[in-house]
């Protein structure tokens, strides 16, 4: 059903953003959207964002919740910087997203919701539908709500319910904007209320109308339209960030035979993993709900000394109370997997915000010497198979590892090509023979000085592990000196020699150049967005994104060497810059932070790296 | 009653106390009451049955904590307070497992207060050995949250002016479903409680009243001492009435809504009158009464006070897995991977 009449302008991406009240339905009309254009082929990456309460008073800018989806026929890296179309249904929406919308960008707003009341408690003093400050924009106006419920008047249903449905009318306005089978929004429905024929019937009834009210009103001079994005051969689906860290932690379990354990306590942004889990029992996860963060990841070190895939999510306040106890799991050297989904810190901070500032704490926020693994994500898709790596690296070298992805790719989604479990890489944890002669508690092998994971229940195995230092080899108690510094190199020595089992570092670009741009996490759709156009410039510029972050890959001081100027960019104020300064002392590694909450914009990096480079 | 737990392999060999006897030297002081609860535990673990390689003994941090490493078994020794979360996340784990935690009034009371209460309200089956002995033991004798109130200790030069856990009473506040109360000088009634506590399903917790004989010795002598005990320990047996004294002449009986001492053969009282223990009555009411009662006025209850059946959490855990295996279409991962909506790009 393509409109034929209306001029068809062909992109290569587009943003969109639905921005309501919490209780609008904006999340849902989003995830419609974003399904039917990956069923159209479009690469895409979707954000919800939404306030830190949970109904925040109707009507105010604290209460807007939004979703946004960046759809395109080339590969998306972000979930956009700035949106090309706006959907507000009510004032407080549009006051508080209007500074997202590109100049010229379309807004679609409900004028039903534009009442005297509803303007003033989104702290306009007069409309913005009628004072012209929306004058460079692509507005329309139509009134939704009351069309909504005229489009149901035969359905019998009240007026409330019918009311509720009026997000579904903006996105029938949507569709048609988008030149897009409405046909892909029904899908939706029916596949996921099959139980419930009724709702089914009233979501299509206004989508349709929304569809043929824009066809109508010839409010619109043209349809966009966003081709299929070329994309490798395969399965696909959409994923968040946080579903990916627990079907790659359910996928390593699976794949090394140790079955998954995993002890949380609920926690945003990371609480989804732990709702996740809990709902596949029939893979055998065992999920348990602990009293607090630290007897979650106890729960875990109890779980792992009997050689079960053992698991804690958590986000930066829970991480700090979970520090005392990662000292436990590695003295005892146990596999451990703690995912940190970062989030805007310190203490309570910023919950639903996004942040790189846990760098520093999951490195060092121990007392003792503790190194640890540690790995990063780098987008939703990502966290999957990061997950997998923390867990297979952990339980191999019989150490805990620290998963850092933050609150932008736990909630955030793109599209995942759909591994197979038999291509992922094999996991072999270390398990001691039962009654093995030679077995020691700290026996170590010889190359990775990894010791053995026995396991309670086997026969001619019992030993013991805690806190307190142990004496090499035998795991005897033990106070002495010499014995306490080697053990001390043993456990770095260890974590050391796992960056021969991890890849070398990648650099996107020229291997020697004028600068080298270098992120780490879930900042590297923007930094390599904003590197891909200086370099289509004819810029002398690298990207080197970073996932190995402890031990860092083997080649790192090598990577950055070939370079005249190098500038760390993260959200913090500059933690993984110092950690590479420590390791690397040079005098041109420069920074560029940001601690605001907020993601990289593409146009903030370009223009710094343009200022680096023109720096003499 | 019968062992009803088949979750755990039992050994096809009779094992005996050496065969829990671990090579490290004991450093508990001479003297101290831990020694005869360790001579407790490597006597009934033998008696218990099971394959000695499924006893994991898991503690936190303190004297009492010292115990996994003196007894061969699998063992953690944790960190403070934490103990109940180990054995949580080990019982849950592997259920086929015994379970014991070695904790004391400072490891379980104060810091680790909270992991203590939810292990209880979930009647996760293991087995806990409470060490009371009142006192902060190995930083050398500051008061605990058992401490007596007046008490001088390091850190109340003054005498504490906070007042104290009655264990058993905060056992029963979280839902507790086993709780007995033994002294350290009797090693028969430790062994007792123990193998009782190996018995039930779910948590038990034994709080030992464990002398210190450094930092608060003699603690407990004035009901669990040579001299007092006959006039102030009441040892309840399930079935048994609940009398005490030199010639069992003291028995308690209920009036009204309260506990009261009587003299058989006094006021018309007999034998008949007494009231007789109930330990797996699921109402707690009575136990509850039992475990706060304390001299001058009425004796302190040793034995089991408590033994009640109720489900259990690791029990539970294993149903909805089982139910979820049975029912769920997704039977391995990549089954998950492809579930909902996927689509094909050629």
């Amino acid at each position: 059903m393509p409109d034929t009449k209306r001029h068809i302008i062909e992109k290569e991406s587009v943003v969109v953003k639905f921005v309501g009240d919490s209780g609008d339905g904006m999340q849902l009309s989003g995830s419609v959207f974003s399904d039917s254009a990956a069923m159209a082929g479009n690469d895409l990456a979707t954000f919800p964002d939404f306030p830190a309460e949970i109904r925040a008073p109707q009507g105010t800018v604290a209460g807007v919740s939004g979703f946004q989806v960046h759809m395109g026929s080339e590969k998306i890296y972000t979930t956009g910087d700035l949106v090309d179309v706006l959907v507000c249904m009510n004032p407080a929406s549009l006051k508080s997203n209007i500074k997202w919308a590109k100049k010229g960008a379309t807004i679609l707003v409900d004028t039903d919701s534009f009442d005297n009341k509803a303007i003033e408690k989104a702290g306009y003093k007069l409309s913005p539908l009628s004072d012209n400050s929306l004058e460079s924009y692509n507005l329309i106006k139509a009134p939704i709500t009351a069309m909504t419920k005229e489009s149901l008047k035969d359905s019998g249903i009240d007026n409330k319910t019918a009311e509720r449905s009026k997000n579904m009318f903006a996105l029938g306005i949507l569709y048609f904007i988008f030149n897009r089978d409405t046909k892909l929004a029904f899908t939706y429905f029916e596949e996921r209320f099959k139980k419930n024929p009724k709702i089914v019937e009233i979501n299509k009834i206004v989508i349709q109308a929304g569809y043929n009210y824009a066809e109508t009103v010839e409010a619109l001079e043209s349809v966009i339209q966003v081709g299929p994005a070329k994309m490798a051969k395969g399965r696909y689906r959409n994923i968040t960030g946080n579903i990916a860290t627990a079907w790659g932690l359910l996928a390593a379990a699976e794949k090394s035979g140790r079955p998954l354990f995993l002890g949380s306590y609920p926690i945003t942004p990371a609480t989804e993993i732990l709702m996740e889990l809990s709902k596949h029992k029939s893979l055998g996860a065992k999920v348990f709900q602990a009293e607090d963060e630290i007897a979650g990841i106890c729960s875990a070190i109890g779980a792992s000394y009997t050689g079960s895939l053992a698991c804690t999510t958590t986000s930066g306040p829970g991480l700090s109370l979970k520090s005392e106890a990662i000292g436990l799991a590695l003295i005892t050297e146990l596999p451990l997997v703690i995912v940190d989904v970062q989030r805007g810190g310190p203490s309570t901070g910023l919950p639903t915000k996004s942040e790189q500032s846990d760098l520093m704490q999951a490195l060092f926020g121990r007392n003792g010497e503790g190194p640890i693994i540690i790995i990063s994500a780098s987008t939703p898709d990502d966290c999957f198979y990061k997950a997998y790596m923390a867990a297979k690296l952990s339980m191999e070298h019989m150490t805990p590892a620290i998963l850092l992805t933050d609150g932008y790719l736990g909630f955030g989604s793109a599209l995942f090509r759909i591994p197979k479990v038999k291509d992922l890489p094999a996991i072999k944890p270390p398990i001691a023979e039962a009654n093995d002669p030679d077995y020691k508690p700290y026996k170590r092998n010889a190359e990775t000085l990894v010791r053995q994971w026995a396991i309670p229940g086997t026969e001619g195995l019992r030993h013991r592990i805690g806190g307190l230092e142990k004496e090499n080899i035998t795991g005897v108690v033990s106070m002495d000196p010499q014995n306490h510094q080697l053990m001390v190199d043993l456990r770095a020595a260890k974590v050391e020699k796992i960056a021969d089992f991890i890849p070398e570092q990648e650099i996107d670009g020229e291997k020697k150049g004028d600068l080298l741009v270098v992120s780490w996490g879930g900042t590297f759709g923007a930094v390599h967005s904003a590197v891909k156009l200086a370099q289509d410039q004819g810029k002398s510029i690298s990207h080197a994104h970073f996932s190995y972050i402890s031990p860092l890959p083997k080649n790192t001081e090598k990577v950055l060497k070939g370079f005249k100027k190098i500038v760390v960019c993260e959200l913090n104020s500059g933690q993984f810059v110092n950690y590479l300064r420590m390791k690397f002392p040079m005098p041109n590694i420069t920074q560029f932070n940001k601690v605001q909450g907020l993601p990289f914009m593409i146009n903030e990096l370009t223009d710094k790296f343009n200022q680096i480079l023109e720096e003499k | 009653m019968d062992f009803v737990n088949t979750t755990i392999e039992r050994s096809t060999v009779q094992l005996s106390k050496a065969d829990f006897e671990s090579d490290q030297m004991v450093k508990w002081c001479a003297g101290c009451g831990a020694h005869a609860i360790l001579a407790a535990v490597e006597r009934v673990f033998p008696k218990i049955g099971y394959r000695k390689e499924n006893f994991c003994m898991i503690s936190g941090i303190g004297c009492s904590s010292r115990f996994p490493y003196y007894v061969n078994t699998y063992g953690i020794h944790g960190i403070h307070g934490r103990a109940a979360a180990i054995s949580t996340g080990v019982k849950i784990a592997n259920p086929k497992l015994s379970v014991w935690m070695a904790t004391g009034d400072g490891d379980s009371l104060a810091i680790g207060g909270n992991h203590f209460i939810h292990v209880i309200r979930r009647n996760v089956d293991i087995n806990i050995l409470l060490f009371n002995n009142q006192i902060y033991g190995l930083t050398k004798g500051q008061y605990s949250p058992t401490t007596p109130m007046g008490k001088v200790t390091k850190t109340s030069p003054q005498g504490t002016i906070e007042h104290p856990f009655n264990v058993g009473e905060l056992v029963m506040g979280a839902q507790g479903t086993f709780y007995a109360r033994v002294p350290d000088n009797n090693i028969g009634l430790m062994t007792e409680a123990m193998f009782e506590a190996a018995k039930h399903d779910g948590t038990s917790i034994i709080e030992i009243m464990q002398n210190c004989i450094i930092f608060a010795d003699k603690a407990h002598n004035d009901v669990i001492g040579k001299e007092h005990k006959d006039e102030n320990m009441l040892n309840v047996k399930n079935g048994q009435p609940m009398t005490w004294g030199k010639n069992n002449e003291k028995g308690l009986i209920l009036k009204d809504t309260l506990l009261e001492v009587v003299e058989i053969g006094k006021n018309g009282v007999t034998a008949d009158d007494i009231l007789v223990h109930d330990a797996y009555s699921q109402d707690p009411g009575v136990h509850l009464m039992l475990a706060k009662l304390a001299p001058p006025h009425f004796p302190m209850v040793f034995g089991v006070i408590r033994s009640a059946m109720f489900p259990t959490y690791d029990d539970m855990v294993e149903e909805q897995i089982k139910y979820a295996k049975e029912t769920s279409k997704i039977k391995n991962v990549d089954d998950l991977l492809n579930s909902g909506d996927t689509w094909e790009i050629k």
